[in-house]
């Protein structure tokens, strides 16, 4: 930096500044149209009483708050949501870890086992959500027959609001796993291979050169899908709202779908944007902590 | 020796599991589509048809009712995408190149959108919507559509323009162009390799989206593919073989854009995913 700009020189970052203004101009519009400023109007919402339909909202303070604070329909669905994001960091990662170090192992030999196993992730949430709606049917679907074979009944895994949950977790999982292997794959590649022939020439065992070098390499890896698997669970909506609609008796009810039930299905505009809101707090918090935590441990180590 | 075999052999059937449970519930979808609903009924969800029915997906691609989601999504992505594409070429270009005052400002408020979940936006969104008398139009979507995707893009074209060698704006500069010339006609061409991989990657998102897709729109001359799969299960509720002739079609693009762009998808997903 020099100490005393010049007339010329300060006119020259002014007309920098300006450009770079100019450029970014688009882009801050639409994130401040869409973005910003819907969470503050929301916020906003959240204070009032409000279905929606009344051409002025009534202001209500903190009522929506003190509300949201005794539901205990939110907190069951934050109970669900907690359960989807241990379930999912328990079944995702160890899977698309091994999947992702065999493929490694194997180089090209595997490719077609590659494309078959990445298969899941292309489909869209939506029809995920309706094949296994009808896959899962008591009568027509594919369970059922599996059972009978076996000398058992029907099945109705998504009806009993026992199964429901875990039958829609297990069906997050089948989804997400590709994901996560081909980003611990993309991860394993990046490690040279001199550093695998270098352990093995001092001695180490395929067993020791995963755990004492692998994993320590691929910890910024690791910690990144952790915190994508958690943060995705939270806000967790389209598959479990076309799977279940949140039911049976609020069974896999999620804070989204609840949410989304209470202002565009109830029309209770203004208590639904406190569910919003207060998805957003959890949300932006457990995100906050998640990397405060973990990079310090990283130093750590 | 005898252990190592064994241990081969144990991975195989795994892996060949894996494969069974990734690959079944496509069977079943595809193999559905080609029954009749009373074939299915009788000959039980296993069996294969006894003649490859195609009536199914004439039928679909004959009605207009289902053509008017395709061509609605047809709209409605590369519109978006185009915008999106201009919008963050435009706002990268500053951050990869230049210096100034609020540059670190001017990213991290771009990048800040990356962390919001899109559905503590929804009602307000709806609401602006309305008052804009825009709702239950495709139009509605695009706003939305593009602003959530902003900031990946800026993310990676950021990472992209910086990579561009210095001498080359230098060049031009003394070759006169102004900042606009120099970026449409140095900085652009190069960054093409980034913009690939952002068009296969927002295409597939914008191409599934749900959530804002069922807020925003109502009517069905007015709504996307994904959405038609909600509102033709009202009709064909029990039509099993029906549904999943939709859902078949619906993920046909997501394949082939696999298969075209299967490095650059990856990629994409892979920065999208790092954002973090």
């Amino acid at each position: 930096m020099i100490q005393n700009p010049s007339l010329l020189g300060r006119r020259k970052k002014r007309e920098i500044a300006r450009t770079a203004l100019l450029f970014s101009l688009p882009a801050l519009f639409f994130i401040v149209v869409f973005i910003f400023y819907p969470i503050v109007n929301s916020f906003w919402i959240s204070l009032h009483s409000w279905k929606g339909i009344e051409p002025t909202m009534k202001w209500a303070g903190l009522a929506n708050w003190a509300k949201l604070i005794k539901d205990k329909s939110f907190f069951n669905a934050l109970k669900n949501n907690l359960k989807i994001v241990i379930l999912s960091l328990l079944i995702q990662m160890p899977i698309g870890m091994a999947l992702a170090t065999l493929l490694d192992a194997t180089g090209k030999k595997m490719n077609a086992f590659k494309i078959a196993w990445f298969l899941p992730y292309l489909m869209s949430s939506v029809a995920i959500g309706y094949l296994f709606r009808y896959a899962f049917d008591p009568i027509f679907g594919i369970i059922t027959p599996i059972s009978k074979l076996f000398g058992g009944g029907a099945v109705d895994l998504l009806g009993s609001s026992t199964n429901a949950l875990y039958t829609v977790i297990s069906v997050i999982c089948w989804q997400y796993t590709p994901f996560y292997m081909v980003y611990y794959l993309a991860g394993l590649s990046s490690i040279p291979t001199d550093l695998y022939e270098a352990a093995i020439i001092d001695g180490a065992k395929r067993r020791q050169y995963f755990f004492r070098i692998v994993i320590p390499l691929l910890f910024p890896t690791i910690r990144n899908a952790c915190i994508l698997s958690i943060v995705g669970s939270l806000k967790y909506f389209d598959l479990i709202f076309v799977m279940t609609e949140g039911g049976p008796f609020g069974s896999t009810e999620l804070m989204a779908t609840y949410m989304y039930k209470n202002a565009f299905q109830s029309m209770k505009m203004s208590y639904g944007s406190t569910i919003a809101m207060g998805m957003f707090f959890i949300i932006t918090t457990v995100s906050i902590l998640l990397l405060f935590v973990l990079t310090r441990k990283e130093k750590d180590a | 020796m005898m252990k190592k075999i064994l241990f081969r052999t144990l991975i195989g059937i795994l892996c060949v599991i894996w494969l069974v449970i990734c690959v079944f519930p496509f069977l079943f979808m595809v193999i559905t589509t080609f029954k009749t609903h009373t074939e299915m009924m009788s000959l039980g969800v296993f069996a294969l048809p006894r003649t490859f029915h195609f009536d199914n997906y004439v039928t679909l691609i004959q009605s207009s009712r289902f053509l008017r989601y395709v061509l609605n999504s047809m709209t409605v992505v590369p519109i978006s995408l185009l915008l999106i594409l201009a919008t963050s070429s435009m706002a990268s270009y500053p951050l990869a190149r230049l210096k100034y005052r609020f540059h670190g400002l001017n990213y991290s408020v771009i990048l800040a959108g990356m962390a919001i979940p899109i559905h503590v936006t929804l009602i307000p969104v709806f609401l602006m919507t309305k008052r804009l008398g825009l709702y239950d139009s495709i139009w509605a979507l695009v706003g939305p559509y593009v602003a959530f995707n902003i900031p990946l893009s800026v993310f990676i074209l950021t990472g992209f323009m910086t990579g561009i060698p210095h001498y080359l704006e230098e060049a031009a500069e003394i070759d006169g162009c102004g900042r606009t010339r120099t970026f449409l006609s140095v900085i652009l061409p190069l960054a093409i390799p980034g913009m690939a991989t952002l068009s296969i990657y927002n295409s597939v998102i914008m191409w599934n989206e749900f959530s804002f897709a069922l807020v925003l729109t109502q009517s069905e001359a007015n709504r996307t593919l994904p959405m038609a799969m909600w509102d033709y299960k009202g009709r064909y509720t029990s039509n099993t073989p029906m549904i999943m002739t939709i859902l078949t079609l619906s993920a046909i693009p997501m394949i082939v854009a696999f298969f075209i762009g299967q490095d650059k998808l990856i990629k994409g997903m892979i920065a999208g995913a790092v954002k973090g």
